[in-house]
């Protein structure tokens, strides 16, 4: 009789784990490329100190933690002071590298980023694990609108890498810039794709990953490697995609993306993991605007302008169309 | 410092100080004088007893920090670093003006020997956090002292540092604070009371002295306790003063938060001074 009963494998469920990996089944990856290389460059850069609000685990400084104890500040569940003392460290000859929330950075130490550190041209890098849609934990630490937040800020120069090379080379082009930086962090095992492309990371300097004559995609972030697998998906479709990564949000390459959106009046679509407002797409707009320069369309794919869902990475990546799959089918009804 | 320096007394600096913010308040006809006459006898101690500085040389490495978080305050620490020769004594007439290196608000990036940028209060004692594990961390012997004020201690931000502070051991910080139950909206004590402050500041973790701001004497003995102390404690110097001290009728005046004096008026609180310095 009970062999009638069949009770029914529970459905695997997915998860809006805090942490989620980028990275897909079978991709290449770095585990904590942004924690190897500061590890690395404070070899030979003796002023470096790490610092961090209680999320050094989380924000691969654990590795510097580990190779360099003495110059490792554990300031505590304290993003206020985590800035505040960063800014007294680079006042005293030190260059801090102080880490912890994307979310926490902008809204909650904006005063003492902007007055203690950015007034004064401080030598203090700010990095922060979970830019954008890369947590399923919900707003609280969903920074969908921290380039919004720092664009406005004067001497504050923000970096938004791809890939784990692009960290990797990122940490000593920002160490060797004399000024405060924000630099948006993808830890743990970060996918590594640019190695592909003879591509290096240049501070302030986009550069054209693959050209095609029917679309230009410009992002930054990880979103340079959904565009790179949006143009393979639509290459099958014989359509001919370019894409121009812009891992410096600001200052931006205005000569390279003026550039590169005015060649061939092809349509230019900016990707990026931050609200549709005030991000590099609207920063984008302005500067085709304002050059005069006229695409034969202009799209954005980026997050709406709205407090987004609690969930598994991949489930919201595609709600809010963000994977290459919603991407490409969203590129293709533009063509 | 020349001996010269060394050999003025104290009261005599503290009378020059205010005499200083009187003069530039006169400029502008107004500002945060209250409070630059009442904080006048601690900025005395600070400059004329405790700190080591070079006036020829601001930035000297070995110099003991002092960091003003209530920029509010700036005519007060102008008035002490022209009377230091810090800043030249012709520079006081600019206060306030377009292009003077005195703006109302102190700003690190206008004023030599203005060490932070204070407007925002609340940065002050995190920044010298930040400046002490620094200089410990190069070894060095120098003290940050941080001017504080009892409304500051609304903001959140700084008892974060104290919590920092204590944690850290920074034996090399000494912060003051300017008590004068005053702040922008009224009595201190009734916008938002903050006492009391010997057992705050004791529970997290930090050696506490409460003085008369307006006693040179105790404050002489309390900036000498704070750095003789051996152990790995911050140090609080809880400084009471009185609003206008040393002008009788901006002492009484009820708003006196931000002053705004008659014209006429300046030149009688100058005489005023003067009789109180020579009785």
């Amino acid at each position: 009789m009970n062999d009638a009963i069949k009770i029914p494998a529970k459905p695997r469920l997915t998860t809006s784990a805090m942490i989620a990996s980028l990275a897909t089944e079978g991709q290449r990856t770095k585990p904590a490329p942004f924690g190897h290389a500061l590890a690395e460059l404070a070899e030979t850069r003796r002023d470096i100190v790490g610092m961090t609000a209680d999320l050094g685990k989380y924000t691969d400084l654990h590795i510097f933690a580990k190779a360099h104890p003495e110059r490792y500040f554990q300031m505590g569940m304290a993003e206020q002071l985590l800035i505040m003392a960063a800014a007294g460290m680079a006042k005293e000859g030190f260059m801090p590298f102080a880490t912890t929330y994307a979310v926490f950075a902008a809204r909650r130490a904006y005063d003492f980023l902007c007055l203690a550190v950015a007034e004064e041209n401080l030598n203090v890098k700010v990095v922060c694990a979970l830019p954008g849609l890369t947590t399923g934990y919900g707003p609280s630490h969903q920074a969908t609108d921290d380039l919004a937040i720092f664009r406005a800020m004067p001497n504050l120069t923000i970096v938004d890498p791809c890939d784990a090379l692009d960290i990797e080379q990122a940490v000593p082009a920002i160490a060797a810039h004399n000024g405060p930086v924000y630099m948006r962090l993808l830890r743990g095992n970060v996918p590594l794709v640019l190695d592909e492309y003879n591509y290096k990371f240049e501070l302030g300097k986009a550069k054209l990953l693959r050209d095609g004559g029917d679309a230009l995609i410009i992002s930054s972030g990880f979103m340079t490697m959904r565009a790179l697998e949006t143009a393979d998906i639509l290459r099958a479709d014989s359509v001919d995609v370019g894409v121009l990564h812009v891992p410096t949000i600001k200052p931006l390459d205005e000569e390279t993306i003026i550039r590169e959106a005015s060649r061939n009046g092809r349509m230019v679509i900016v990707a990026e993991n931050h609200s549709v407002i005030g991000g590099l797409g609207e920063a984008v707009a302005s500067l085709l605007m304002r050059s005069g320069v006229r695409p034969a369309a202009f799209h954005q794919i980026a997050l709406p302008d709205a407090f987004l869902d609690a969930g598994a990475l991949p489930t919201l990546h595609d709600r809010y169309g963000i994977s290459a799959e919603m991407m490409s089918t969203r590129v293709k009804s533009w063509l | 410092m020349t001996l010269e320096t060394l050999e003025m007394p104290l009261s005599e600096r503290a009378y020059r100080i205010r005499k200083n913010a009187l003069q530039m308040g006169e400029v502008q006809g107004q500002g945060y004088v209250g409070q630059a006459l009442g904080v006048a006898d601690v900025l005395s101690v600070a400059y004329f007893h405790a700190l080591n500085f070079r006036p020829e040389d601001p930035k000297w490495e070995q110099r003991d920090r002092f960091l003003l978080s209530i920029g509010h305050y700036a005519i007060a620490l102008y008035a002490v670093l022209i009377e230091a020769g810090v800043i030249p004594q012709e520079e006081l007439e600019t206060y306030g003006s377009d292009d003077s290196r005195l703006p109302m608000s102190g700003m690190a990036t206008y004023t030599p020997g203005m060490e932070i940028t204070g407007g925002s209060l609340g940065h002050g004692l995190g920044i010298a956090v930040g400046m002490c594990l620094g200089l410990k961390q190069k070894g060095s012997q120098s003290f940050v002292y941080n001017l504080l004020s009892d409304g500051e201690l609304n903001e959140g931000s700084t008892w974060e540092a104290a919590l920092s502070a204590s944690h850290w051991g920074l034996n090399n910080l000494i912060a003051l604070v300017d008590v004068n139950d005053q702040q922008a909206d009224g009595a201190s004590s009734s916008v938002l009371g903050v006492e009391p402050l010997v057992d705050k500041w004791a529970a997290f973790g930090w050696h506490v002295q409460r003085v008369n701001g307006n006693d040179l004497s105790a404050l002489v003995a309390a900036f000498d306790t704070a750095r003789a102390l051996t152990d790995a404690r911050p140090r609080m110097i809880i400084c009471d003063t009185l609003m206008g001290k040393g002008v009788p009728f901006l002492e009484t005046r009820e708003k006196n938060h931000f002053i705004r004096v008659d014209p006429e008026e300046w030149q009688l609180a100058l005489r005023e001074l003067y009789k109180g310095e020579a009785a």
